[in-house]
């Protein structure tokens, strides 16, 4: 995701609520054949790391390597299938009580790497430590909703969880990133243990952490004997990693990358559909877009095809300014917006924004945004509008867009249409980069996550992403496939969206 | 001026430098936007969030303080914990020196006899056709920047040939106990100071074996060899040893790219990651080293080329 000087380029996952994957087994297409599975061997996955200051503590997760890893130590009580909602993982089941305020959580007869089984007490364990108020875990948020004091472990399988709220998106926030199960009191992840399909072995910051298959895993035991996660922070050395034979893995290369190697006898190239939405966000409470049809304006101006085209090498689809294409409730039915320069040119006069430059904020914080931006700035061009792009700082873009600039640019991974508006979307939203704080749409939010019946609560989706598409500060011009590369020996990696459980899921790979 | 009030004067500047250097570090670290809250934070800015993780990292204090703080630390050999993982700076620093100092080291041995083999090659036959080869070979080498070369060589090597491995992942800090992937990196790493310093060996020796003590040690009847070896060329080599000294500032720099492009995590990869995070006691305790390390180098070359070559070397 980077390229020089640029030596630092973090992935982190664009996923404020965060989430982390998902899915139902077989939910998704392996990408490669459905011979029969070989148990056996090493497989070697490179990532771009957090360097030597990573940590193994699950909770603590920012990065994809972290999240990767995680994944393969710990489990979640539920996860994200590959439609992006939430699934049971942990939890065999959940059953809310009629006003959505109380769940009932059944675990699911797991054991952690220790021998010890997985118990009620661990889970509340788990989210008591994330929730703890003197700490910032990531997570946080998602779980902000509970109230701890009242929720109870009823036996060592049964855990019942009281609500500040009703909340019938409840499972989304089990599926949240970084909700993982650790056993009771842990605090020291030097050698940690959780339930996952991986049990550690040995762990150098910054290098390399190596893991081995947990044979009594509940859902079964890892094809592969061993897990390598090694760190190399440029694309190119992925990629060279990956074609000179020293990784099996590599992951998060470039479209680019994609187009020379994809008919190459040394690597299989697998791309995950709808795993990144790439658009520009512009702050509703200030000018120029305070102005309703001047936000219009830069959505009619958005030549789409030409932005994945060129930003994406193809490697993506256009957006219709919502996000979550291919999710759960996503309103698919709304007409596709296309580029329509002389309504443009109209709605830009009636605004009397005729001859306004517009700083467009943008940075390398994440791949091809700057490359985007200057191409939207050439589209506009001939609208009596300019775009001036500005590219700020990478490792603080995320915080000062939040606060700063009139228009951005913008990513996110994948993550269910609910967390996306709770987190962005809300005037209670801490990162709320569009600024879109109404009090009509914040009830309609209350109302869809309080209605028990998925028909109805479909509807008040439905509803609220009508008014987004119109009015909202979204422009959402695409989605990028997550591209990782194999060796051609590799099987069963699986082409969900990055961030569900699919996505950098080793238990289902094996070496042919 | 004896060698030991030279020896004397250096050292105590050198202190001086290390703290001013360590100062200057921790002023450009608080200058750069955003702290290490911010950057931890990511791409999930929450304003409260980002509040709770710069308490909970003890960034609320002022600046001064913790400056101070460090400080004092420094002063019994104690370079504080990184404020984001909580590990020891030392550690840090212990992890990243082995391949760092095994690419510095190794550069430094073999950028020593090269040059000086080139240099005097090339001073011996002044004109001939060898000379101007090795003039033109060094004077486009040292035009190509580290990156790019590497690049050509990973491309042509690594993956298009297959003889070398392509990167130094999976190897870990174990490079030499695989010095197969330590070629492609010391090539790039020597490509341009063996230019530099080769061509101040031959002007060195041109000028040393045009010189009138050469000249009378000649006259005196004392053999070719012996005048070249033992009377012109440590007159030669003075300038050159100054500029191996410069070279090993410029190591850093070159092993920042070397690191980065052959994925050797080393301590210019712990410094570009440090400071992308901002993470204070790490960035300062790598300046501390790095500045102990540059003063002890720059100090020792100019011992030795006082020692070689006295009149040519002043206080600067």
């Amino acid at each position: 995701m980077t390229h020089f000087p640029e030596l630092s380029r973090r992935g982190f996952l664009a996923i404020t609520a965060g989430l982390s994957a998902a899915g139902l087994v077989g939910c998704s297409t392996p990408s490669a054949t459905t011979a029969a599975p070989k148990a056996g061997g090493r497989l070697r996955a490179a990532f771009a790391g957090g360097g030597a200051k990573e940590v193994l503590d699950p909770h603590l997760a920012n990065l994809f390597v972290e999240a990767a890893r995680s994944k393969a130590m710990f489990d979640k009580l539920a996860d994200l299938g590959a439609d992006v909602s939430a699934q049971p993982r942990l939890a065999e089941k959940w059953e809310p009580n009629g006003d959505l305020t109380r769940w009932r959580i059944t675990l699911r007869q797991a054991v952690f790497h220790d021998g010890k089984p997985v118990r009620a007490q661990d889970v509340l364990a788990s989210y008591a430590r994330i929730l703890d108020p003197k700490r910032a875990f990531r997570a946080k948020s998602s779980l902000s909703l509970i109230d701890l004091a009242n929720s109870k472990a009823i036996d060592d399988r049964t855990v019942e969880f009281a609500l500040k709220r009703p909340f019938v998106e409840f499972p989304n926030a089990l599926a949240a990133f970084g909700t993982y199960i650790v056993p009771e009191g842990t605090e020291d992840f030097t050698k940690p243990v959780g339930s996952g399909p991986f049990s550690f072995v040995s762990f150098e910051p910054g290098k390399s952490v190596l893991l081995k298959k947990n044979a009594q895993y509940w859902e079964g035991a890892p094809h592969l004997d061993e897990l390598q996660f090694v760190i190399a922070n440029e694309e190119s050395a992925r990629t060279n990693a990956l074609l000179g034979g020293q990784v099996e893995y590599a992951h998060d290369l470039t479209p680019t990358t994609a187009r020379a190697h994809g008919a190459s006898d040394r690597m299989t190239i697998v791309r995950s559909p709808n795993s990144a939405v790439q658009a520009f966000a512009m702050k509703l409470d200030r000018a120029p877009f305070n102005n309703p049809d001047l936000r219009e304006a830069m959505f009619l101006l958005a030549d789409r095809p030409q932005l994945v085209e060129s930003t994406l090498a193809g490697s993506g689809q256009i957006g219709n300014d919502l996000f979550g294409k291919g999710s759960q409730y996503y309103a698919g039915d709304i007409p596709q917006r296309t580029r329509d320069l002389d309504k443009a040119k109209h709605l830009i006069r009636k605004a009397g924004a005729e001859g306004m430059t517009i700083k467009l904020d943008t940075s390398t914080a994440a791949a091809g945004m700057v490359e985007a931006a200057t191409i939207f700035a050439d589209q506009v061009k001939g609208s009596g509008l300019t775009i001036e792009v500005v590219t700020g700082n990478k490792d603080t873009y995320w915080a000062d867009t939040l606060k700063n600039g009139s228009m951005s640019s913008f990513r996110s991974g994948a993550m269910p249409i609910e967390t996306h508006i709770a987190q962005r979307l809300l005037s209670t939203s801490g990162t709320n980069v569009t600024k879109w704080t109404r009090p009509e749409f914040d009830a309609l939010y209350q109302k869809a996550v309080s209605t028990a019946d998925e028909k109805a609560r479909g509807a008040v989706y439905a509803e609220m992403q009508r008014s987004l598409h119109a009015e909202g500060g979204y422009l959402m011009w695409g989605f990028a496939d997550w591209i990782v590369g194999t060796a051609r020996n590799v099987s069963g990696v699986a082409t969900a969206p990055a961030n569900t459980l699919d996505w950098a899921r080793f238990d289902k790979v094996w070496l042919g | 001026m004896s060698l030991g009030r030279y020896a004397v004067k250096r050292l105590a500047f050198g202190v001086i430098q290390v703290i001013a250097v360590a100062t200057v570090v921790f002023l450009l670290v608080q200058a750069l936007p955003g702290d290490a809250a911010v950057a931890l934070a990511g791409d999930d800015p929450n304003p409260e969030r980002i509040e709770q993780i710069r308490t909970v990292m003890g960034l609320d204090r002022p600046p001064l303080e913790r400056f101070g703080a460090w400080l004092w630390g420094l002063a019994h050999l104690d370079l504080g914990v990184s404020i984001v993982s909580g590990r020891p700076v030392s550690a840090f620093l212990s992890n990243g020196l082995a391949p760092t100092a095994v690419l510095a080291v190794l550069t430094l041995v073999l950028l020593v006899p090269l040059s000086v083999m080139v240099g005097v090659l090339a001073a011996l036959r002044e004109g001939s056709r060898l000379d101007r080869v090795l003039t033109s070979i060094s004077v486009g080498l040292h035009s190509i920047p580290e990156f790019a070369l590497a690049v050509v060589l990973i491309a042509l090597f690594g993956v298009q040939l297959a003889w070398l491995p392509p990167t130094a992942v999976g190897v870990g800090g174990d490079l030499l106990g695989h010095p197969e992937v330590l070629v492609l990196p010391l090539v790039v790493l020597l490509a341009r100071p063996i230019c530099s310093i080769s061509r101040l060996v031959r002007a060195g020796m041109i000028e040393a074996l045009s010189s009138d003590y050469v000249r009378h040690a000649r006259r005196l009847g004392l053999s070719v060899g012996r005048v070249r070896f033992a009377h012109a060329l440590p007159n030669a080599l003075a300038p050159a040893v100054q500029q191996v000294a410069r070279t090993t500032d410029w190591l850093l720099g070159g092993v920042i790219v070397v690191e980065a492009v052959f994925v050797i995590p080393g301590l210019g990869t712990t410094l570009v990651d440090a400071v992308a995070s901002r993470d204070l006691p790490v960035v300062q305790g790598l300046a501390v080293v790095f500045a102990v390390t540059t003063v002890a180098v720059n100090l020792i070359a100019d011992l030795v080329a006082f020692r070689l070559s006295p009149r040519a070397v002043g206080i600067r």
